[in-house]
């Protein structure tokens, strides 16, 4: 087992290196670090509270005691910019590993169980795919109402879904090489066949695909906090922040901007690493982007 | 051919009804009902059974998938929950305006990301691809509402080009949204182009390595004319469904743009609708969304089936 283990730690820096070598993965590797730095760094170093307003300077321009002026309540936006990401990436970050869990042992299990628990599990996936970007988010929030405990399982079984097709996929790829032949040949029980045969060759695949998701999961949940769906105020969160500032865009364009920037930088940060581990990998992500 | 046709509505229709049923099971789900919304605070006794009454809602929740779905069939989505609005009124032109808007998108998208995709495939890792290839990226990876703001503030507030909202009412005639709805209609253009030129980019690479553009090239055929003849063909022929996908996806997309724009469709009217919490009219507008977009894959599923005889082989129907 501890071979096992060091072959696999082994085997992540040589995928971490590889990545660095490339650019997409260097730049890439780089924003997502930067940003989970600022996320957890951020409550001890942001200049003002995010709550504090200061009414004799609403809208204002940026100045040396506030470097990205104030909105609209006279609040730093520096401060709010640098904190406005942590719920989105503490919600997506536990979300996107369930989903990928989730949706991927079930799409194993099916590719391998084929039959009628298959084509029924298909059909109902197909049915909750007819349902394009966020608006399945948007029914379920009709019924459940908003807030972290609700948008995390959420987002969590939703993204999960498309994962189980992907997976599944994968698992028949696998399934009809001769070495699951073998294995069955000399006798290992499904559950091990899984474990040491099925699982150790579909992970890339996941991984891939698990990257992938976090970026769609980021879009979606600022998507939703722009709508007025996610988190809720005076909390600060992107999205939340370019839908307030919006209405006084014309008076303080940095409210609208500095979100905007740091938002895209993080998803494209994802994206790039995305790219890059898929290459790294050997995965052509091109081949296989479905929308 | 038929065979394969009929099967794939057959699946289709299956999708639709599952949609119905995992809709209807999670309003369902949800405590209180369409009456305790209603009355508010005054929901207890008599005037709630009356409400139940009269709504219908004392019967059976089988009974009720029922006569729901028997009147989604025929168009009758009931009332709003809020006012005594018909539904299929409220949607009616909504459903008009988004299709307006995504026709918008889909006659400048379509055309531009095919010729996008093809030269980049063509010049594969030379600069038009590196540019086009990095454009489709940045595109893909910023959020609809990021890509609508941004353009609001350099088109509509800085250069002023352009009204930054759409302020006609959802009942206007076409024309009258004509200069308000291009900002709404280039961001969906811009999100819709990259992943179809992305994917045809990589099915020109592809059909481009071929074996038979390769046997082509030993033989002499002109350049352009493996290009026209013999490769773009074969490329083009996924793109049907890559398109479709778009279109489905666009009436996914539309909801945030719609809501940036104050562009008044069916998106909107679904914001509008969860915020109040109305669903009747949350129910209707998915129904519609999820309705469409099956309808749109099977249209492109056939078409593919027509055009290329390769998905009617034997072997095809067997996988």
């Amino acid at each position: 087992m501890s071979g096992a283990a060091i072959s696999v730690r082994a085997r992540a820096g040589g995928v971490l290196r590889d990545m660095l070598a490339r650019p997409s993965g260097a730049i890439g590797l780089f924003l997502v670090t930067f940003h989970l730095a600022l996320a957890i760094l951020s409550p001890w170093v942001v200049p003002y509270d995010y709550k504090a307003m200061d009414a004799t300077g609403t809208l204002a321009g940026p100045s040396a005691a506030h470097w990205l002026g104030t909105d609209h309540l006279g609040r730093d936006v520096l401060t709010r910019v640098m904190l406005g990401g942590r719920e989105a990436l503490l919600i997506t970050g536990i979300a996107t590993p369930v989903a990928l869990v989730w949706g991927g042992l079930a799409g194993v299990w099916l590719g391998l169980r084929g039959g009628w628990p298959d084509e029924v599990a298909m059909r109902l996936v197909d049915a909750f795919l007819a349902l394009p970007g966020i608006l399945p988010l948007l029914v379920l929030i009709t019924v459940f109402g908003t807030g972290g405990e609700v948008l995390l399982p959420t987002l969590a079984f939703f993204f999960g879904i498309p994962v189980i097709r992907v997976a599944r996929a994968a698992a028949h790829e696998v399934v009809a090489r001769d070495f699951i032949s073998a294995a069955r040949a000399r006798g290992h029980r499904p559950l091990d066949i899984v474990r040491r045969e099925i699982l150790p060759n579909v992970t890339d695949t996941l991984l891939v695909e698990g990257a992938m998701r976090w970026s769609w999961m980021l879009l979606g949940f600022s998507a939703l906090s722009f709508l007025g769906f996610g988190v809720s105020p005076p909390r600060p969160d992107w999205g939340l922040m370019v839908s307030d500032a919006r209405v006084y865009m014309s008076l303080a364009p940095l409210g609208v901007i500095a979100p905007v920037v740091a938002l895209s930088t993080l998803i494209i940060g994802i994206n790039l690493t995305a790219d890059a581990l898929a290459k790294t990998l050997g995965l052509d992500r091109a081949r296989k982007a479905v929308i | 051919m038929l065979g394969m046709i009929a099967r794939r509505f057959a699946l289709g229709l299956v999708t639709v009804w599952l949609v119905s049923v995992i809709i209807f099971l999670g309003v369902e789900a949800l405590p209180g009902d369409a009456c305790t919304a209603i009355l508010e605070r005054d929901a207890h006794g008599e005037a709630l059974a009356a409400c139940r009454e009269a709504m219908g809602l004392d019967t059976p929740a089988l009974a009720r998938y029922a006569e729901w779905a028997a009147g989604v069939v025929q168009g009758e989505f009931g009332m709003s929950a809020g006012g005594q609005e018909s539904i299929a009124q409220m949607v009616g032109y909504r459903v008009r305006n988004s299709l307006l808007l995504a026709a918008g998108a889909l006659a400048v998208g379509i055309p531009l990301a095919i010729t996008l995709g093809v030269v980049a495939g063509l010049a594969r890792d030379r600069w038009p691809d590196l540019l086009f290839s990095t454009g489709a990226i940045l595109a893909m990876t910023i959020p609809e509402f990021v890509a609508a703001t941004v353009l609001i503030l350099v088109f509509a507030i800085w250069l002023g080009w352009v009204p930054a909202i759409v302020l006609t009412p959802a009942d206007a005639p076409p024309l009258e949204f004509f200069p308000e709805f291009i900002l709404a209609s280039t961001v969906l253009t811009m999100l819709m182009i990259a992943h179809v030129m992305r994917m045809i980019r990589a099915s020109v690479i592809e059909a481009m390595a071929s074996e038979y553009v390769q046997m082509a090239t030993l033989k002499g055929v002109p350049y352009w004319r493996i290009v026209f003849r013999h490769a773009l063909p074969n490329a083009l022929l996924p793109a049907i469904n890559v398109i479709a996908l778009t279109v489905a996806w666009l009436l996914g997309g539309v909801v945030v743009v719609e809501v940036v724009f104050n562009y008044p469709g069916l998106g909107r009217l679904l914001v509008d609708a969860i915020s109040e919490r109305d669903l009747p009219v949350v129910q209707a507008v998915t129904m519609i969304v999820a309705a469409t977009y099956v309808g749109v894959n099977l249209v492109a599923d056939i078409l593919s089936l027509a055009l290329n005889p390769r998905l009617r082989s034997h072997r095809a129907r067997q996988a």
